[in-house]
């Protein structure tokens, strides 16, 4: 393996120059936070005049996938194809990502904060003796080239302004749905270059036994996307229609106890204090009074969304998207526009 | 086998606050606890020991108190602990901490199997496990939410990663850190209490470690520094929709967006 034996302390700030974005793969596919990187990339980047490079490393397809990423603003896309490469091995995408790194000598390396880049980066970050800060939400680029890092702690009850100004690269991880991502540009700027897999990168001590597609779990407290069936929904037509903004939210529908006594909510998805206590991303209650004891049970969640058709309902104290309607009336137009949006999306990403 | 467990000392609620004055941080809760995802750690390695033989070590860097943490873990059933405590380790951001332990491991003599938590409640970052592999050279899988096989040659794991779940094999030695509910950590026993009650804790300082260079330890081998804390800004305003239906719909839909909530 590659070692460094530059301590804290000792970069030559000038040395290192550019950002280099982790483009993450997982079986084919470019996870969308790779584009929200490469947009905060050329924003970080864009006063100094550096350049913004991809690495993008896996299996089969890699190149053509490398195409993809041209008609993003970026300069360079480090492309490292072999088919060893196609499931993530901690271990074989260290010496890979350190091969990069040696190349370009970015000031910065930006990872997504997911599963993979979060394994990967501390390890990255611990070959070059550099610091990485995790999950940031917002990123400055001083002057001198110190990379100014926000990012929450103890929870997400305090923020902490971190540096890194004595050691390069940078590295930082960055959430899903953080940053913003630029628009596809028509005119293809940047240019791929191959770089050659040596054996020795992809040895490996780690052996993929199998990888198949997550199933859903059952567990409401697990989901990041909640659809809140009340009272309100008072027939099988409404539970189709909260059913159906849950599918395309991407979500599970779990219910109010008042729902469960009418016979149409399954016990296991109640939410409140004799039910689950959960704290999704996104949490839409439609048809809900929103009582003290279903409210302690889903008052910390991220994003409250309040469909309800009583003004004065409980529910409108706490939400902070307040519909104050019929959800018979509401949820279809609801349905049909995220529909929409969903298509313009996969559409946009999809083509190269 | 011989597995290492690290775990962490925290304050026993997250529930903290900033001074507005100072900018320092003001704790709730006085006591400290065990790092609750540690307690998955632990119980994975006392599963472990218990399938395939072997002796588990908890250990960890922090102040002298953590020595309390290390009573509840013997309480739960570990072997040995081993505190690594010194001034010269004081300010240790990602990297010095995980070489601190790495140093510890290689004072124990290495291990077969080293587990952490998948992070802590405090600095939060889940960044020490794949460190402390890197340091010492061997593989890691981090995110493991259940165990496929274990024998004394190679561990199997089952882990999570975006939208798939992969399943890893490694030889020993080996690192991973694991998730919340791979088991129920087990509550520590009053008979345990009373067979543990002699047992000792180990301490290690800076002196008895193989590596004398002081500038990859503590606030002079960090190269991230905390340069201020504040408040998280306070939730927005309340939106209320307004409009027809489909209006209202249209509305919601383009709010959530530009929130990047969708
Ligand atoms: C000890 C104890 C424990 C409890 N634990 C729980 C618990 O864990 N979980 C729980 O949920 N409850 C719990 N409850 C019950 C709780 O007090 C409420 O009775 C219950 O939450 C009400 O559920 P709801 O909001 O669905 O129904 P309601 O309070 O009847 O509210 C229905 C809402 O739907 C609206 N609505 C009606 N028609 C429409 C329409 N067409 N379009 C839009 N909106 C419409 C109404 O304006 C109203 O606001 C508990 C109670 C006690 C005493
Ligand atoms: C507000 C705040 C923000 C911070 N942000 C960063 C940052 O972005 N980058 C950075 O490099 N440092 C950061 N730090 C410093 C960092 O939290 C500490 O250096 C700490 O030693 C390591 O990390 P952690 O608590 O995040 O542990 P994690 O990496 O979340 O812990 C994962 C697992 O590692 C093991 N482990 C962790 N610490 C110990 C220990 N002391 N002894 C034994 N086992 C342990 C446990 O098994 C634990 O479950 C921050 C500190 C604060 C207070």
């Amino acid at each position: 393996a590659i070692r460094f034996e530059q301590k804290a302390g000792q970069a030559d700030k000038s040395q290192w120059s550019g950002i280099l974005v982790f483009a993450e793969q997982e079986q084919g596919e470019i996870h969308p936070v790779t584009l929200e990187l490469i947009g905060e990339a050329r924003r970080l980047g864009g006063p100094k005049g550096y350049e913004v490079n991809v690495a993008l490393i896996g299996g089969e397809g890699t190149a053509e996938r490398a195409e993809m990423l041209k008609r993003y603003g970026v300069d360079k896309i480090y492309a490292y194809e072999h088919e060893a490469l196609g499931s993530f091995k901690a271990d074989s995408y260290t010496k890979v990502m350190a091969d990069c790194i040696t190349r370009m000598q970015p000031s910065v390396v930006l990872v997504g904060a997911t599963a993979l880049g979060r394994s990967l980066a501390p390890r990255l970050a611990t070959r070059f003796h550099t610091g990485l800060t995790a999950d940031c939400t917002k990123l400055e680029m001083r002057e001198n080239t110190d990379l100014v890092q926000i990012r929450p702690a103890f929870g997400g009850n305090v923020m902490a302004q971190i540096l890194s100004t004595e050691s390069r690269p940078q590295f930082a991880t960055v959430r899903h749905k953080v940053m913003d991502a630029p628009e596809r540009s028509a005119v293809a700027t940047g240019e791929v270059v191959f770089c050659e897999v040596a054996e020795e990168m992809v040895s490996s001590a780690i052996k993929v036994r199998s990888v198949h597609a997550a199933e859903r779990s059952c567990g409401i407290e697990e989901e990041d996307v909640l659809v809140v069936a009340g009272r309100g929904v008072k027939d099988e037509k409404g539970m189709e229609l909260v059913k159906a903004l849950a599918d395309v939210l991407g979500g599970q529908v779990c219910c109010t106890r008042a729902l469960v006594e009418e016979g149409y909510g399954d016990p296991t998805r109640q939410i409140g204090l004799s039910g689950r206590t959960v704290k999704p991303k996104l949490i839409v209650t439609c048809g809900v009074s929103g009582s003290i004891q279903f409210a302690s049970g889903m008052k910390n969640s991220e994003c409250i969304v309040a469909i309800d058709a009583d003004p004065e309902a409980l529910i409108f104290n706490i939400a902070h998207y307040c519909i104050n309607d019929d959800l018979y009336e509401v949820i279809p137009p609801l349905v049909e526009r995220l529909k929409q949006k969903k298509e313009v999306c996969s559409h946009a990403f999809s083509l190269s | 086998m011989k597995i290492i467990v690290c775990i962490k000392q925290v304050p026993d609620s997250s529930d903290v606050a900033i001074d507005p004055e100072s900018g320092t941080l003001i704790r709730m809760g006085q006591n400290a606890k065990t790092n609750p995802y540690d307690l998955y750690a632990i119980e994975t390695a006392l599963r472990i020991r218990d399938e395939v033989g072997g002796t588990v070590t908890a250990l960890t860097m922090g102040p002298p108190q953590a020595e309390e943490m290390m009573r509840d873990a013997y309480m739960m059933g570990v072997d040995e602990t081993v505190v690594m405590s010194d001034r010269k380790f004081a300010g240790s951001d990602v990297l010095a901490t995980s070489y601190t332990l790495s140093q510890g491991i290689k004072m124990l003599e290495g291990a077969d199997l080293i587990i952490c938590g998948k992070q802590t409640t405090d600095g939060d970052t889940a960044q020490i496990g794949p460190a402390i592999a890197e340091h010492l050279d061997i593989p890691h899988v981090a995110w493991v939410k259940s165990l496929e096989e274990v024998n004394d040659r190679f561990i199997a794991v089952v882990h999570q990663m975006s939208g798939h779940v992969q399943v890893s094999e490694m030889p020993y030695p080996c690192l991973i850190t694991v998730d919340k509910d791979i088991f129920v950590p087990r509550l520590p026993s009053y008979k345990t209490k009373l067979s543990t009650r002699e047992k000792e804790v180990r301490f290690l300082s800076f002196a008895d470690l193989p590596d004398k260079n002081l500038s990859r330890f503590g606030i002079i081998g960090s190269p991230t520094q905390v340069d201020k804390m504040f408040p998280p800004e306070a939730a927005e305003g309340q939106v209320h929709i307004e409009g027809n239906s489909v209006e209202k719909a249209n509305r919601l839909v383009a709010l959530l967006s530009e929130a990047k909530i969708l």
